[in-house]
């Protein structure tokens, strides 16, 4: 198992070289210089010239792409033109609170979507799995901005409970946590509960019912771990979707997050950011991705074997 | 009074489905008796209702769809229809418990074997037995079906068909209990290994005192391990009688047994095509009017089409067929 997890972890290193490689290159593409950027537009062409020579925006592409990468192993991606600050600085600077609301909203939809998942499969057509099933269609169906503002209007302006905007405290947080986790509450909803019911229908579940087993055992030992893995699947690709910023929730809740630096960024240029927090969120999922495989392969011992026997 | 040797007396048992499609009347009115040790087949073509019946007596029934309208099931003279669920569980696994078809699938992929032995023993657990001991009883279990105990680590995948239904059957034995029901056990499985599984259940069953119900279409199978058979066609028991009786063929016998045993090559004569019975099935959803068989029936009569069938009584052999009301013929078609 170590040594599957050990070749994964090698086979990141091209996979990641080549993220960088794409963005990179793509970003090279779109016009402007640094120098520009950086000096305005009153600056003389010599002086945007002189700062492009010293920025090596002059050198040949390939030359350029490998003193990134260079840097980058030494955990250095560049200054940002606009505030001439480490872009590694200014994503670590808003990386907590993005991260804040990811786990959260990851955990109140996983949380509440499989609970609510195996109920609508256990009580399938009843009058519980019928309201699951409409309220998961609304949630999925409206814009999370929308959401966020509904929410903002009955507790923030008319129930006063919680306050509408910024990140400080935990209570800053609830009103995102629940506005990005309903597409996510409702699609995992959704998930459980047709795994769920394919699981139900399983021969081995008859024979539980066979031994005698309680139904609620039945559900929790045999069922839930069985219909876990799409589950499993559905949690990670939306955990490395939220990591990489929900822009509207940040703008909705005014909250400083990866997002609305990676917007900020594309709108001013400033290719040292966009470049730099695309890599890192690359890095994320393809963390995120292994961490799920290995997951499978806790959850169920014929995928574990057959890892092994590579 | 009750009789104290029946494990299980089954009486006029009726169970539907209903579908979208409409009200299938998969058993219309089965009985049958089980006495200590006594193995019954019950026999027939795919869709006869014999699946159905074992769910019935386990009350395992598909739970939106599936419902036992009529007749009574005891159990050692105890009433099983009228138990609540909580009753029925402990009796499930206990009482009597059950082998099903498909060993690919009866196992949880995700459980070691161990686990999954262990859990039928636990939640029987009344004589409040260590965990040791329990684990004991699974080394012991495994051992009895001739699969080492120091495979019980091993999860469903890492065996053979065959031994997948040895476990099978370590599970649904691992209580003792006084009834099996063994749905085509031998079915999913290859001819030698079939053999194999056979004589395990049928040693197993004199080791432990079980009396069995073994569902099944191969004759063969009924001729090896059963005491009485019970022939059904279309959700009823058509013929019922000692093994002897039905496999005697200078007996009277239903058209459609006769048909069943025509259905088997012969080793010794030389026949260029099978005799198959004509014809299909009749759909559950759809019953025809009078006997159930008379479309397929070469004998047919004009009575046979509504009304009331004949029901022939010599001893323990029952069949139901109005043939049998003259005496005349003994249901051969030749």
């Amino acid at each position: 198992m170590s040594k599957y997890i050990l070749k994964r972890l090698l086979t990141l290193i091209p996979t990641l070289l080549a993220v960088i490689f794409i963005v990179y290159f793509i970003m090279d593409l779109t016009p402007g210089d640094p120098g520009t950027l950086i000096l305005g537009e009153q600056a003389t062409k010599e002086e945007i010239a002189a700062k492009n020579e010293e920025l090596g925006y002059n050198d040949p592409f390939l030359v350029r792409y490998v003193s990134y990468v260079g840097d980058l192993l030494h955990g250095d991606l560049g200054e940002s033109w606009q505030s001439g600050r480490p872009v590694m600085g200014e994503i670590l600077s808003r990386l907590p609170v993005t991260v804040t609301l990811a786990v959260g909203a990851i955990l109140i939809g996983t949380v509440v979507g499989i609970l609510v998942g195996i109920l609508s499969a256990v009580k399938q057509y009843s009058f519980l799995d019928f309201s699951a099933t409409a309220v998961a269609m609304a949630l999925a169906s409206f814009p999370g901005f929308w959401i966020g503002m509904m929410l903002i209007l009955l507790f923030s302006l008319y129930l006063g409970w919680l306050p509408s905007f910024g990140g400080g405290d935990f209570r800053h947080y609830i009103l995102p946590w629940i506005t990005t986790a309903c597409p996510f509450m409702a699609s995992q909803l959704r998930m459980t509960r047709t795994s769920m019911l394919e699981v139900i229908r399983a021969d081995y579940i008859r024979t539980a019912r066979a031994k005698g087993q309680k139904e609620s055992k039945i559900i929790l030992r045999h069922a839930l771990r069985n219909a876990l893995l799409p589950v499993v699947t559905i949690l990670g690709i939306n955990f490395g979707a939220l990591l990489g910023g929900t822009v509207t929730i940040e703008t909705v809740f005014t909250l400083p997050g990866v997002g609305t630096l990676i917007i900020e960024a594309i709108r001013s240029k400033d290719v040292p950011v966009v470049t730099g927090a695309t890599v890192m969120l690359a890095c994320f999922v393809a963390v995120l991705m292994l961490i799920v495989d290995v997951l499978y392969a806790y959850i169920d011992p014929r995928i574990k074997s057959r890892y092994t026997r590579k | 009074m009750e009789n104290t040797d029946k494990i299980l007396e089954v009486e006029n048992l009726t169970t539907v489905y209903n579908t979208d499609a409409g009200v299938v009347r998969a058993v219309n009115g089965v009985s049958f008796s089980i006495g200590r040790k006594e193995t019954i087949g019950l026999v027939g073509e795919t869709g006869a209702g014999k699946t159905t019946t074992a769910l019935s007596i386990m009350q395992l029934l598909p739970e939106r769809t599936g419902k036992i309208t009529g007749g009574s099931i005891k159990y050692q003279g105890q009433e099983l229809l009228t138990k609540s669920k909580a009753e029925m569980r402990l009796i499930r696994g206990e009482c009597i418990s059950m082998i099903f078809q498909d060993p690919m699938t009866a196992l949880n992929p995700l459980m070691t074997v161990g686990e999954q032995i262990y859990e039928s023993l636990d939640i029987h657990n009344e004589r409040q037995k260590s965990p040791k001991e329990l684990e004991a009883k699974v080394d012991e279990l495994l051992e009895l079906v001739g699969i080492p105990a120091r495979r019980k680590t091993n999860y469903p995948h890492e065996f053979s068909g065959g031994m997948k239904q040895r476990i099978v059957i370590a599970i649904a034995l691992a209580c003792e209990p006084l009834l099996l029901i063994a749905d085509e056990p031998t079915t999913a499985l290859d001819v030698t290994i079939q053999a194999q599984v056979l004589n395990l259940i049928e040693e197993l069953k004199q080791k432990l005192s079980t009396s069995m119900i073994m569902i099944t279409h191969d004759l063969g199978v009924v001729a090896q391990t059963c005491d009485k058979v019970a022939v059904m066609y279309a959700g009823e028991i058509v013929e019922y009688g000692m093994i002897e009786e039905v496999f005697d063929r200078t007996k009277p016998h239903h058209p459609y047994t006769v048909g069943l045993f025509d259905a088997i090559p012969s080793l010794t004569e030389e026949r260029k095509r099978l005799k198959p019975i004509e014809g299909l099935m009749p759909d559950p959803a759809n019953l025809p009017e009078g006997c159930r068989f008379h479309p397929r029936c070469h004998q047919c009569m004009e009575r046979c089409r509504s009304g009331e069938v004949y029901t022939y009584e010599n001893g323990a052999h029952k069949i139901r067929c109005n043939l049998m009301e003259k005496g005349e013929q003994n249901g051969r078609v030749d």
